[in-house]
């Protein structure tokens, strides 16, 4: 059977990853890496994850989210607290266990508030999504920030603006979490990148997303063929929430310490400014943008003061830079060209056609 | 009204008890469409008021009327975009109250759009897989890990797609993306997505709309066709006499939300009533 042209280019996808993988392991073994940009590579791997599921429902359901932070700061919490209470609980010794639980956990955490968000607000039409997830960032921040979790003899204690709990803080309020066991590896990440790739782009070529995308395309025509719209952007922003409570778990226990502050609005709006560079509904963009962007400022410390200032300009630099028709096309005969078709080929696509 | 018609019905129509005409090879079968007393009302105006239509299992149906009559409304009346304020509508003897538009159109209503709304972006096949959302179905974790039953049910949602777009000539445009082709192809695959919800009564808001004589030749056959080989009902509003006059059964003709005639394309064009809304009154008749 001939493979289909979405099978190829997820295969392509997949390949492509393994491979920055396997060079970015190699540069650290043999020690070629700096230790700054060592340091960088789990939160890329975050990053990378939290792109591709805020572009599942930009991109692709065409809603507008502002607080995808917020259920990286769920994920997070969750993960950090369930990683300490199985190791004081279970005594679960093994790392990539916990660090297994806690991330599901995180992700199962991150959809329950992802579908209690999605109830009231996507039935409506409009911007309100964007409203009320930019509202659910900053509740989740307050919200953290007057919650103590603790752990004594196996037992968790959690409680509302007291830190008169027993045992040893977990969280700790305004001060984050606390001495939490940093068990968070990049080939963790890598596998997670791996395991958030497989879902979205399995997702977005199967009958499911294809509703998805004709519920942002046209929702009166995909209503009227019987595409129960509200269902299939629930579908894409409850997904897209736990991906995003995965990454925060995985990014909680990269630090022994870190505050709610982490995740404020403007974690949010970075991650969409990686969205819109990489290209609405662009997997692939996502992808790139997340990983440049992330280690750009570290790269660019050498300009010291002027650092975030020159961040500033690459920015520009860039979105001018894929908005020009000629460079556009010159990416499409690429593409043509590594897909065998000839240079005159029109353009259709890759993932970036979703 | 003065084209000539390419072509003229036949069709026998007989009076049903509740006085609508429809065709007499569907009398023994339960109407498709029932609308009764239809009407609705925004902020005062009555948009539609007491519209009453019976169309037959078989039937091809117009709905004709000046510019303005609330022919557009009664489409979203009976496709439930709109809850009416009076009235029932009974899709198979089903009624529609209180349901929502995904509900009507699994009951077997679909329809096209005066403003063409295709899924622009994506492929035409992709556009009448679209359509085949709920015939042919399998659920979001099968699509995601992949199971036997989506490679099965994908197969299946392909063959039929390329069977439908074999139908209407359409094959060879599979991998092009909608929003590219052509005007009159746009609207030929709007009908073909339309189709692909297995419906029991088609709705065409004015699919002859910007169409060329030649073009419009060619639909005036292919929904002979779609009755024919599909055997469901189509309720159409055109503009287009020619098409009107030479394709439907039963014709229906509203102005200012009020249903003023109906009966055969003969009929139609000789009552007075009609010629008065579409030409204004005259000092004396014309012959």
């Amino acid at each position: 059977m001939k493979l289909k042209r979405s099978t190829v280019d997820a295969l392509t996808s997949y390949g492509i990853v393994i491979a920055a993988f396997v060079i970015a392991q190699l540069l650290i073994s043999s020690g070629s890496m700096s230790r700054a940009l060592q340091g960088q590579m789990i939160p890329i791997c975050v990053y990378i994850v939290m792109a591709v599921s805020l572009n599942l429902v930009v991109g692709i359901s065409g809603e507008l989210s502002l607080g995808h932070a917020g259920f990286m700061s769920v994920g997070a919490f969750t993960g950090a607290i369930v990683s300490t209470w199985l190791l004081g609980a279970f005594n679960m010794e093994n790392t990539t266990l916990r660090l297994l639980f806690a991330i599901i956990a995180g992700g199962l955490v991150a959809a329950v508030a992802g579908v209690l968000i999605g109830i009231p607000v996507l039935r409506l039409r409009g911007d309100y999504l964007a409203i009320v997830t930019l509202a659910f960032g900053e509740i989740i921040r307050s919200v953290v920030n007057c919650l103590y979790f603790s752990l004594d003899a196996g037992r968790l204690y959690v409680s509302f603006n007291s830190p008169d709990i027993p045992g040893k803080m977990i969280v700790s309020g305004p001060a984050g979490t606390k001495a939490i066991k940093t068990i968070a590896t990049f080939p963790a990440g890598f596998v997670l990148i791996l395991f958030t790739l497989f879902i979205v782009l399995n997702l977005i070529n199967s009958r499911s997303g294809r509703a998805i995308k004709a519920s942002r395309d046209n929702r009166i025509a995909a209503e009227a063929v019987g595409v129960n719209v509200t269902k299939y952007k629930m579908m894409a922003f409850v997904i897209s929430a736990m991906l995003a409570g995965m990454a925060g778990a995985l990014y909680g226990l990269n630090f022994s310490t870190f505050t709610a502050a982490k995740f404020k609005f403007d974690t949010s709006i970075l991650v969409l400014v990686f969205v819109v560079l990489g290209g609405i509904g662009n997997i692939w963009g996502s992808i790139v943008a997340a990983a440049l962007l992330t280690v750009l400022p570290e790269l660019l410390r050498a300009f010291s003061d002027y650092r975030m200032l020159v961040y500033a300009i690459v920015l520009i630099l860039v979105m001018l830079a894929t908005n020009s028709p000629v460079l556009r096309g010159l990416f499409a005969r690429l593409a043509n060209l590594l897909r065998g078709k000839g240079a005159d080929a029109p353009e259709k696509g890759g993932i970036s056609r979703v | 009204m003065s084209e000539r018609p390419k072509r003229r019905s036949t069709t026998k129509m007989v009076p049903m008890p509740s006085q609508a005409i429809i065709p007499e090879r569907d009398v023994h079968d339960i109407p498709v469409l029932e609308a009764r007393h239809l009407g609705i009302e925004f902020g005062g105006l009555k948009a539609v008021d007491d519209f009453n239509l019976t169309i037959g299992k078989t039937e091809i149906a117009g709905l004709i009327g000046p510019n303005g009559a609330g022919k557009t409304t009664v489409f979203n009346l009976l496709t439930k975009v709109y809850e009416p304020t009076t009235g029932a509508v009974l899709i198979n003897g089903r009624d529609l109250h209180g349901l929502s538009i995904v509900q009507a159109s699994k009951l077997g209503i679909a329809r096209t759009f005066q403003n063409i709304r295709l899924f622009d972006k994506m492929t035409v096949e992709e556009n009448v897989r679209i359509g085949l959302h709920n015939q042919i179905k399998y659920d979001m974790l099968s699509g995601i890990l992949r199971l036997p039953r989506y490679w099965k049910q994908e197969k299946r949602q392909h063959e039929k797609a390329m069977e439908l777009l074999d139908i209407f000539g359409m094959q060879d445009l599979a991998d092009e993306v909608a929003g590219s082709l052509p005007y009159g192809v746009q609207r030929r695959l709007e009908i073909v997505r339309a189709l692909a919800t297995d419906p029991k009564l088609l709705l065409l808001d004015e699919p002859a709309a910007g169409m060329n004589p030649h073009e419009t030749e060619e639909l005036m056959e292919n929904i002979a066709k779609i009755r024919d080989r599909f055997q469901i009902a189509i309720l159409l509003i055109e503009h287009d006499m020619s098409l009107v006059m030479g394709v439907c059964e039963g014709i229906c003709v509203l102005n200012f939300g009020r249903v003023i005639a109906k009966g055969t394309a003969d009929e139609i064009q000789a009552n007075p009533v009609v010629i008065e809304a579409y030409l204004g009154k005259k000092k004396e008749a014309a012959t």
